[in-house]
């Protein structure tokens, strides 16, 4: 069993460095464009290149031989690989290395400076590295370094989820178990209806229309949730409600399925025809058997949470993970936005583990192999 | 073809998926006829802030008036022809390659399967809205990079679902027939497997219609969709969010028409998977 | 008699199912007694109703189940008025009941022990430690090793031999006074299938337990029931002694099916069978008048086809048939048309298959498998030799997990072989997969199918299907396919309609012809049949074996018969091979298998097989323990671990010698030959037959 563990954790492991491999190609392959994102659009090349340089895309003039060359000639030549990224530009522009002006190192004759990009490897290397060790980088927003913000933020979001879970785990499951349990009855086609009808109305759409009903004719409840004046229940109840609808729906329709197909197993009718009351055969035989799939599916359901969350958080100003993504893409970020890509993996992937490790608990046929 | 056709005819025998039929129907014919019904132009601009059953000089705004003063009703009538333009579109992109995916891991398994499936794995547990968000942050708002990012993700859950079929159907005894009688792969994955297959893939494709529709509903309400003034049903909630609490019926409609939709397209999924099983 | 009531009396039960096409009859005036301690066995084909009547028993129908109409009276009471707390209090400790498919019907979230425990807990006041140590013994009884562990297992950890002791035992627990078995052996292996039924016998003598034994199989039913009821679609259309039926049966259906089943002392030369023909009616579908009415050669529209036919007493004896020209009928002087055939003559070596191996690597348990490292092997054949001549037939047999088919799909292509060859003209099939293989090599082998509802692909009619396969074996082309495959229907003798029939409007029958005729769709040199009628009912099986023969030998194909079947085996081959866990015990030709010298486990084997032929007496031999798996093979030779005649220090360390008899007969065995030919034969024909009468 701890054998089954071990081959899945590496399994994720492999998954997240992929995952985050998939997150650098996407954002960090194209310097420039990096650079262009977090000092703004109209930054001259001279200053993205410094920027460049100092968050150690380029490969800096200080290196020793390079730095001797330069002070022998006045200018440096590089070797140049295949492969390697040229920046090149006119001196006139003012190029600016780490820590001296253009002119000052620019003989009149040399109209073009090379500065040489860091193998790519070694930077995606260097870049996990940090992630690693929690160093995310400097925000540009919010002009502090990304962990300052991000943390709190995470906090805030993980409340929410914590919530959600908690009223949707119960909610869905006793849904999908007394419609599941018997299949074709009023019950069962009653709450199968209220199922469909919550998954149908996503989350932007429920924001809006409880937001209509409760705010706006009823003025029951805030309509915002930026918790300006401290935690507030009050502010709570609509984000929650929203996003634990639409979840719920689905749990329960998967609850259901489960349940239904397990109610018609013959290991029920033995059960039954050992003699035991319905009840018995519910609580004993049917549930235990029933619950496997759907535990699994609370938990695969995380990433689909975290984008309900989002949407949530947004339309009511949710200080939370959410609209920190969508700040960071609306103000083109960089680093936050990697940020934000790389522990939303970092969470999916550990709910994951854990839905496998409880997979392996519940379910005895994989436990006794 | 003639299955689709059979499939539809016998829906008749499940109610949930009549209705879901219906109001499929309904939307469809709203986007074919859009010109012919809307009172007005969605980009003209007629009463601005208009209560809904507002009369101006032009005519009744039935819905009223969003931000600008253009009229909800027409908005929301050539929305429905946006969404029903490229939410299949991506849903058609997203099948093509998942079956392609699918078909060639579940038959060939061993390592090319391994791969694959990694991969979609990995797809699959990113958060599907991060993912959305960070294509689009990288493409730009467009109707292709909303194609692009709807078929990156959600591709892969059809590529697992053809896998499954495909290894539930290729150890069955009419394959072997097929492989002994000197069949090539093409012939036994496109004739003898996909064929076997189509029952659950109509329903997911019309589960999955259901969840595009909310995936583009969102990029366009988090202002990632359609550039304005396309008109577009998640768009015009965000448009009009700043006032919503002012103005709801602003915001109202449309959600109404995105639900509608979705759980039309969930209805007729159920009443295919129910009808599916008899025929 | 006693005064006492009977324990169970049924009087005109009906049963139906409602169905959105209205009520289906299920089960049609059904009348049993049985008193304490008598076991009653109830025979009859694939929807028959017989496994609704043992549930209907429970007064467990699921949904869409009823009882429409009729009476039950368990120990004088009438089951109707029973409430439901009295029913359940019934349920698990009066009636028990025991299961086709063990591993279904246990929960597999729970050990095993508190499944069990469950029943004693419910039904009686008796404490935890007490109700344990009843489980323990009566897991002992039902003969199973270390029951202190079995307790402490979930159910997959355990083989279906087990599983089902499990069941016997969960049953029992209560001391029930009536005991439904729904064919509680279908599932398993014969030799495990043997222990299972002596275990229920001894029980149910030493407890007393009254027994309702649902099955097919006839020979089950002589080994295990006093009475017996044949039924057929819904009605029991005979019933009496067991003795009686089979000597003296009086229905035209019973008749029927007696001459369907092959017998194990005769074959297809001696004594053919002679197939019912038609169909089983559909429950939604059934004729006027007597349900065997279209299949029955005495059929009088004036007598049979107008009201249902009431069942009536035949004997003082208490024999009752539901037919109303039973005193009619002469059946000394009935003799039905039937396929006489002479002996074919063999022809030269077509096959030449000399130590075939098919190895299966599984990923490891160990740590190291994380990594792709220390692979386990599975060895499903190994040192396969024989060889088949044209228009020979040569016969698999063995238990699952032999290597039967493994072999059959390295033959076909459908896996490569391991090593070893199989020479067939001037090619290697072993080592030529079906896609390297010429359209020549391709039609000349061809395949038939075990399960009729996979052969065919069900989203293509019949005719397209079997014109694809003339096509691609170039047996036509053009405008000829149509007339091949009119011609091809014409041969497995189905009407040329049913080339535009989906495969799920045919039935099981049907579509095994089918499969048949696509085999024979081109020039087929060898036809591999892998269990070509395991699936059907045995009036069907008769046809399609019938028929299949008729072709084999119009076409001088050889066929190679894969089985687990050996009274089937014995009526067809012309030699067997006996195979157990990927080895060869013994092959030779088919008189030479069925006399001894034997090899132990075709001894053993051919015990355990259910006869359904009262004159036969058998010599029993019950192996123990169960088979082994081929993961894990014991060391030596692979049947050193049941073998009641192993010798110890050698079986078990050693490959056994192959011992050569007369006529290519060939024994895998450590004995001695003088000791092996010492061996006494497993039948013998009694010559007079004591009945009731």
């Amino acid at each position: 069993m701890l054998l089954l563990i071990l081959r899945r954790f590496s399994v994720l492991v492999l998954t997240m460095l992929a995952m985050s491999l998939m997150v650098f190609a996407v954002l960090e392959t194209n310097p420039e464009g990096l650079a262009r994102k977090a000092i703004g659009q109209f930054s001259t090349v001279a200053q993205r290149t410094a920027w460049l340089a100092r968050e150690n895309y380029y490969v800096s003039v200080s290196d020793a031989e390079e730095k001797v060359a330069f002070e022998e000639k006045g200018y440096v030549t590089f070797s140049v690989n295949e492969g390697d990224w040229l920046i090149a530009h006119a001196p006139e522009e003012g190029v600016v290395y780490p820590d001296k002006k253009i002119s000052e190192m620019v003989d009149d004759e040399v109209n073009v400076i090379r500065a040489l990009q860091v193998p790519m490897a070694k930077r995606y290397v260097t870049w996990l590295g940090k992630f690693v060790v929690g160093d995310f980088g400097y925000s540009y927003r919010y002009k502090v370094p990304v962990s300052k913000v991000l943390w709190p933020r995470l906090l805030e979001t993980g409340k929410l989820i914590a919530l959600v879970l908690l009223f949707m785990i119960p909610l869905s499951l006793l849904l999908g178990v007394l419609a599941g349990m018997r299949e074709g009855s009023f019950q069962d086609r009653a709450f199968s209806f209220i199922s469909i009808m919550t998954t149908s109305v996503p989350e932007f759409a429920s924001a809006v229309l409880l937001a209509a009903v409760f705010v706006f004719w009823l003025g029951w409840l805030p309509g915002t949730s930026s918790m300006s004046s401290g935690f507030s229940w009050a502010e709570m109840v609509l984000p929650v409600t929203v996003v634990t609808l639409y979840a719920t729906g689905y749990i329960a329709r998967i609850t259901r399925a489960s349940m239904a197909e397990v109610m018609r197993s013959h290991f029920i009718r033995t059960a039954r025809l050992k003699g035991l009351s319905r009840r018995q055969v519910i609580m004993r035989h049917a549930l235990r058997n029933a619950l496997i799939t759907p535990v699994t599916a609370i938990l695969l359901q995380i990433p689909w949470l975290l984008s309900g969350v989002i949407v949530v958080e947004y339309f009511f100003a949710y200080k939370g993970f959410g609209t920190l993504l969508w700040e960071a893409i609306n103000n083109t970020d960089p680093f936050l936005i990697e940020a934000c890509a790389m522990v939303s993996v970092v969470v999916v992937v550990t709910s994951q583990l854990i839905m496998d490790v409880l997979y392996i608990y519940i379910n005895p046929r994989i436990r006794f192999q | 073809m003639k299955y689709l056709l059979k499939l539809i005819f016998s829906i008749r025998e499940s109610r949930v998926g009549m209705i879901g039929l219906a109001i499929c129907l309904f939307w469809v014919l709203v986007a074919i006829f859009a010109d012919v019904l809307a009172p007005f132009d969605p980009l003209a601009i007629v009463a601005p802030m208009a209560s809904p059953g507002f009369s101006s000089e032009q005519g009744i705004l039935w819905l009223g008036g969003d931000f600008l003063g253009r009229d909800i009703m027409s908005r929301i009538i050539h929305g429905a022809r946006t969404v029903l333009l490229w939410a299949p579109v991506a849903t058609a992109c997203a099948y093509a390659i998942g079956i392609m995916l699918g078909l060639t891991a579940g038959y060939y398994g061993g390592f090319v399967d391994e791969v694959l499936s990694f991969f979609a794995n990995m797809v699959l547990a990113f958060p599907v809205l991060v993912l959305l968000i960070l294509i689009i942050s990288i493409l730009g708002a467009s109707p292709l990079s909303i194609v692009v990012a709807v078929t990156f993700a959600s591709s892969p859950a059809v590529f697992r679902l053809v896998r499954g079929e495909v290894l539930s159907i290729r150890s069955r005894d009419f394959i072997a027939a097929a492989k002994t009688r000197g069949e090539n792969i093409f012939y036994i994955l496109f004739i003898e497997i996909l064929p076997n297959a189509k029952a659950p893939l109509i329903v997911d494709a019309c589960l999955r219609m259901g969840y595009t529709t909310i995936f583009i509903g969102i990029l366009g309400f988090l202002g990632l969709g359609f550039p304005p003034p396309t008109p577009d049903w998640g768009g015009m909630i965000n448009e009009n969010r700043a006032i919503a609490l002012v103005a709801p019926h602003m915001t109202i409609f449309p959600c109404l028409a995105v639900s509608s939709l979705v759980l039309g397209l969930n209805l007729l999924a159920d009443g295919i998977s129910e009808v599916s099983k008899k025929i | 008699m006693s005064t006492n009531p009977p324990l169970l009396e049924i009087k005109n039960l009906n049963v139906s199912y409602h169905t959105r096409k209205g009520d289906v009859p299920a089960v049609i005036d059904f009348n049993l007694t049985l008193n304490a301690g008598e076991s009653v066995g109830l025979v009859g084909e694939s929807g028959c109703g017989k496994s609704t009547v043992s549930l209907a028993l429970m007064r467990y129908m699921g949904n869409n189940g009823s009882i429409s109409g009729g009476q039950v009276f368990f120990m004088g009471r009438d089951m109707a008025t029973f409430s439901n707390e009295e029913l359940r209090a019934l349920r698990g400790s009066k009636i028990a009941m025991i299961y086709q498919e063990p591993f279904a019907a246990l929960n597999p979230c729970m050990t095993i022990g508190k499944q069990l425990l469950e029943v004693p807990l419910t039904h009686e006041d008796i404490s935890e430690s007490e109700a344990k140590a009843r489980t323990l013994q009566l897991l002992d009884d039902v003969r199973l090793p270390d029951p202190q562990r079995i307790i402490e297992s979930y159910p997959h950890q355990l083989s279906g031999g087990q599983q089902q002791r499990v069941v016997i035992a969960m049953a029992l627990l209560s001391n029930p006074k009536l005991l439904l078995l729904d064919e509680p052996t279908t599932a398993l292996d014969v030799t495990v299938e043997a222990a299972i039924v002596n275990i229920v016998r001894d029980i149910s003598k030493k407890y007393g337990t009254a027994m309702i034994y649902v099955s097919h199989n006839m020979g089950l039913i002589l080994k295990t029931c006093e009475r017996v009821a044949v039924m057929y679609s819904g009605q029991v259309i005979e019933e009496g002694k067991v003795q009686d039926i089979f000597v003296n049966s009086r229905h035209p259906y019973t008749r029927g099916l007696f001459r369907c089943i092959p017998n194990i002392t005769a074959d297809k030369n001696s004594r053919p069978l002679s197939p019912i023909r038609g169909q089983l009616p559909l429950a939604t579908n059934r004729p006027k008048g007597c349900y065997f009415g279209p299949r029955c050669d005495f059929f009088e529209e004036e007598k049979c086809g107008k009201d249902l036919i009431p069942i009536s007493v035949a004997d003082s004896n208490g024999q009752r048939v539901r037919c109303t020209r039973w005193q009619e009928i002469d059946w000394d002087n009935y003799h039905p048309e039937v396929n006489q055939r002479e002996k074919a003559a063999i022809g030269e070596t077509l096959v030449q298959v000399r130590d075939v191996k098919k190895t299966y690597e599984l990923p490891s348990e160990s740590p190291l498998g994380l990594f792709g490292g220390g692979k386990r092997e599975v060895k499903a054949v190994q040192d396969l030799s024989f060889e088949a001549k044209r228009k020979e037939i040569v016969a698999i047999v063995g238990e699952s997990g032999c290597g039967k088919s493994t072999f059959a799909k390295v033959l076909m292509g459908l896996e490569g072989g391991s090593g070893g060859s199989i020479v067939m003209g001037n090619e290697d099939l072993a080592v030529l997969p079906v896609g390297d293989r010429t359209s020549e090599t391709i039609a000349a082998v061809q395949m038939i199918f075990q399960n009729p509802n996979d052969t065919l692909n069900p989203t293509h009619s019949v005719g397209a299907q079997i014109a694809r396969s003339i096509r691609k074996l170039g047996a036509a082309s053009g405008e000829d396919v149509e007339r091949k495959v009119d011609s091809l229907l014409d041969l497995v003798k189905l009407p040329r309609s049913y080339k535009n029939y989906k495969p799920s409007q045919l039935s099981g029958g049907q579509k095994q012809r089918i499969g048949i005729a696509r085999a024979f769709a081109g020039r087929a040199n060898l036809i591999v049949a892998d269990e070509p009628v395991s699936a059907l009912d045995v009036s069907v099986q008769a046809a399609v074996i019938d028929l299949l023969l008729d072709i084999q030998a119009k076409n001088d194909t050889t066929l190679l018969f894969i089985s687990h079947d050996l009274s089937l085996v014995r009526y067809l081959a012309d030699r067997i091979i006996v195979m157990y866990l990927g080895r060869i015990m013994e092959q030779g030709q088919t008189k030479d298998i069925f006399a001894p010298p034997y090899h132990p486990y075709t001894e053993a084997l051919l015990s355990a097989v259910p006869i359904a032929d009262h004159r036969i007496e058998k010599e029993e031999i019950i192996l123990e323990g169960e088979l082994p798996s081929a993961i894990n093979p014991p060391p030596g030779c692979p049947f050193s671990s049941r073998c009641p005649r192993k010798i110890e220090g050698v079986c078990d360390k050693e490959l056994p010698p192959k011992r050569v008899f007369p006529d290519g007969h060939e024994i895998y065995c450590h004995i001695e030959e003088q000791e092996l030919k010492k061996m006494q034969p497993v039948f013998r024909m009694i010559e007079k037959v004591q009945t009731t009468a």
